[in-house]
């Protein structure tokens, strides 16, 4: 007998197991990825979980393999999963960059932890999020969320299979030591309730010598293989036939547009973000682990009679400089939270430009969480 | 008076808006690529029963775009770890890899021994040519020893691989080794590679006239083919000779066929456990 894919009750959960559940629920059927601290126990759920609604995990060689084994799965028509952590992102980045040059759906969990280099596996660090943004080579869009909540690490893993699948592109869930390791409530619904998209499919019966599978704004459908749709699909610069172009420069300019103007053209459709900043003068603007500090500053500060509000990310890229821009609008200035030395804060910096000041408050000590007092003190300041 | 125009009896194989190749007069890839649609053709199977994976380098250009199937022309070294998830998502499908031996073995040779370790059942055609070819001629790690190339102007100084033996090594259940001087022995290899039920490898010896037979002194394509013809030795002969005598040969042959536990039906069988037993729920 199959098991369920959607286990559809009241949990108390692991964020790295939120993390599986949700791929389940959203229709993944195939994982394949390598140990690392502090993901492993994505692939270690879904090793348990993948067969028994029949499924696929396998455990590669590397990172590097198992990029490429999950563009491949997805090519044969399958809902794909990788879990890691900063290391294997740098290992698996060129293979990313495969996966948007050739609009492939699939999803990488990283499970933020210590770095540079080596670091420190098991302490969390928001250091990877300009990686995940511009890490492959060559010029090009992507899309990350990043949860900070058991919860969101479920809705957000759903989420980004729906924002795959929908645009035919590598998207990123961007967790943290943290977040991968907390326990708390998890609801999952019934399966009904869980909205799923999948990718629109290439007609039955029509190859791609005589319809475009590829570079348009609106997403081509997808000439997935085993079809006999005949699908020429290379990383090389191609036109809207997969048909591969690397004498002109005019089609390397069409290629990079094109595959940028699919997710610009749609960024209102993906970008979230969420606030608690009415009547406020200053805005703590954060994401991911680091949004509870945020959230628990606001509250402290509401109490003392402090006019503070919160502005959450819940996508990181495409970056919110809209809705930044929009609150910056309205207050005195916006602080922004990270567990780093400053990576989306000068992206904070450039949305508000003109509107509001901006500045800059890591935690006392990098990979630990921002203290209260400390991040009071620091508005008490500004408004002096 | 008028020709009449006859169509190849492959042609039907060819991707219509592939007008052109990428390979240099007198390069291997030709022969090799008629071989494989040949085998297809004789074994009554359709282009839509496979998918191709190529890496990079000149062999990735023999079904790359010019076979008219489903073919994803993958980044360097690593075609088997995509073919990998492809054949886990389409177990139905012959899965084949076409690529050269400084993709399969210089950067990709982790993905190499471990699909042949797991068995997965794919076909892995490698085109050894010795050198890499695509961008001029560098020394691979099947470059013979003392050869002089671009990268190794004063000799190679390294030992090459027996891609067979590491192969062999690794675990894999079809082994076999041909030159471009034996179309038919490919052809016929090539059929039970891609029947073979477990990880088929076959590396074709084949000639680079531009960049390696130029450039080291081996000649043109006639005479570098004079040489696989000259020095290939059959296994059945190897095996009579001895280990001095085969010093600068190119032994040929099938050197393995067994039958061993295949992935793609121990996962199924992973599978079958897990839902009885009740799947992590």
């Amino acid at each position: 007998m199959t098991e369920r894919a959607v286990l559809t009750g009241r949990h108390f959960m692991m964020g790295n197991f939120a993390c599986a559940e949700g791929a389940l629920a959203a229709g993944c059927r195939f994982a394949a990825g390598y140990p690392i601290t502090p993901a492993t126990e994505v692939a270690e759920r879904l090793a348990e979980r993948l067969p028994a609604v029949g499924g696929t995990f396998l455990q590669m060689e590397d990172e590097i393999g198992s990029m490429a084994a999950i563009i491949g799965a997805s090519w044969g028509g399958m809902k794909t999963l990788t879990a890691t952590s900063g290391p294997g992102v740098s290992l698996m980045l060129e293979n990313i960059g495969f996966a948007v040059g050739t609009e492939t759906p699939c999803v990488i969990v990283n499970v933020m932890r210590g770095g540079p280099t080596t670091g420190i596996p098991t302490v969390e660090l928001q250091g990877d999020v300009i990686q995940v943004r511009r890490g492959s080579h060559g010029d090009y869009q992507i899309i990350a969320l990043a949860p900070s909540s058991v919860q969101e690490c479920f809705d957000y893993t759903v989420e980004a299979f729906n924002l795959a699948e929908r645009f035919r592109t590598p998207v990123f869930v961007l967790t943290d030591a943290f977040l991968g390791h907390m326990r708390e409530e998890l609801l999952i619904p019934e399966p009904e309730a869980i909205p799923v998209t999948d990718r629109r499919l290439f007609p039955t019966g029509v190859d791609t010598e005589s319809l475009p599978g590829f570079l348009d704004e609106d997403v081509a459908p997808m000439p997935v293989f085993g079809l006999g749709h005949k699908a020429h699909v290379t990383s090389s610069c191609h036109d809207a036939y997969g048909r591969r172009n690397v004498v002109d420069a005019s089609a390397l300019d069409v290629f990079i547009k094109k595959l940028h103007g699919k997710i610009e053209a749609h960024r209102d459709e993906i970008v979230r973000v969420a606030q608690d900043a009415d009547g406020a003068e200053i805005v703590l603007v954060s994401y991911g682990s680091i949004f509870r500090c945020a959230q628990a500053v606001v509250e402290a500060g509401r109490a003392g009679g402090l006019k503070l509000g919160w502005l959450k990310l819940g996508t990181l890229w495409p970056f919110a400089d809209k809705e930044i821009q929009a609150v910056a609008k309205r207050v005195k200035r916006l602080i922004v939270l990270e567990n780093n030395l400053g990576q989306l804060f000068h992206y904070v910096q450039a949305a508000a430009a003109g509107v509001a000041p901006v500045s800059f408050l890591p935690p006392r000590v990098l990979g630990e969480m921002h203290e209260i007092a400390d991040v009071l003190k620091a508005v008490r300041e500004v408004r002096a | 008076m008028s020709m009449a125009v006859y169509d190849h009896p492959l042609a039907k194989y060819i991707r219509p808006s592939a007008k052109s190749t990428a390979n240099c007069p007198g390069c291997g890839n030709g022969i090799l690529a008629q071989a494989i649609l040949q085998a297809v053709d004789e074994l009554g199977l359709s282009m839509d029963d496979f998918v191709f994976v190529s890496g990079i380098g000149c062999s990735a250009w023999i079904p790359s775009p010019s076979f008219f199937a489903d073919v994803l022309h993958t980044t360097h070294g690593r075609p088997i770890a995509f073919a990998t998830g492809i054949k886990a998502a389409l177990p139905h499908k012959h899965v084949m890899v076409v690529s050269g031996d400084g993709d399969l073995t210089a950067i990709g040779g982790n993905h190499l021994i471990h699909a042949a370790r797991r068995n997965i059942a794919m076909t892995v055609v490698c085109v050894n040519n010795g050198i890499y070819g695509m961008t001029g001629g560098q020394v691979a790690p099947t470059t013979p020893l003392g050869l002089m190339t671009v990268t190794t102007p004063f000799g190679n100084a390294e030992n090459p691989f027996d891609i067979c033996k590491l192969v062999e090594g690794a675990g894999a259940s079809f082994i076999a080794r041909w030159t471009t001087y034996h179309p038919r022995q490919i052809v016929k290899t090539m059929k039970k590679a891609i029947q073979k039920k477990g990880f088929a490898f076959v590396e074709v010896i084949s000639q680079c006239p531009v960049e390696f037979g130029r450039k080291t002194g081996m000649g043109n394509s006639v005479q570098m083919m004079e040489h696989y013809k000259q020095n290939s030795v059959s296994l059945a002969k190897a095996k009579t000779m001895a280990p001095e005598a085969l010093t600068g040969k190119m032994v040929v042959g099938e050197f393995v066929d067994i039958t061993k536990p295949e992935l793609i039906e121990t996962m199924a069988a992973v599978r079958t456990r897990a839902m009885a037993s009740g799947g992590g729920n």
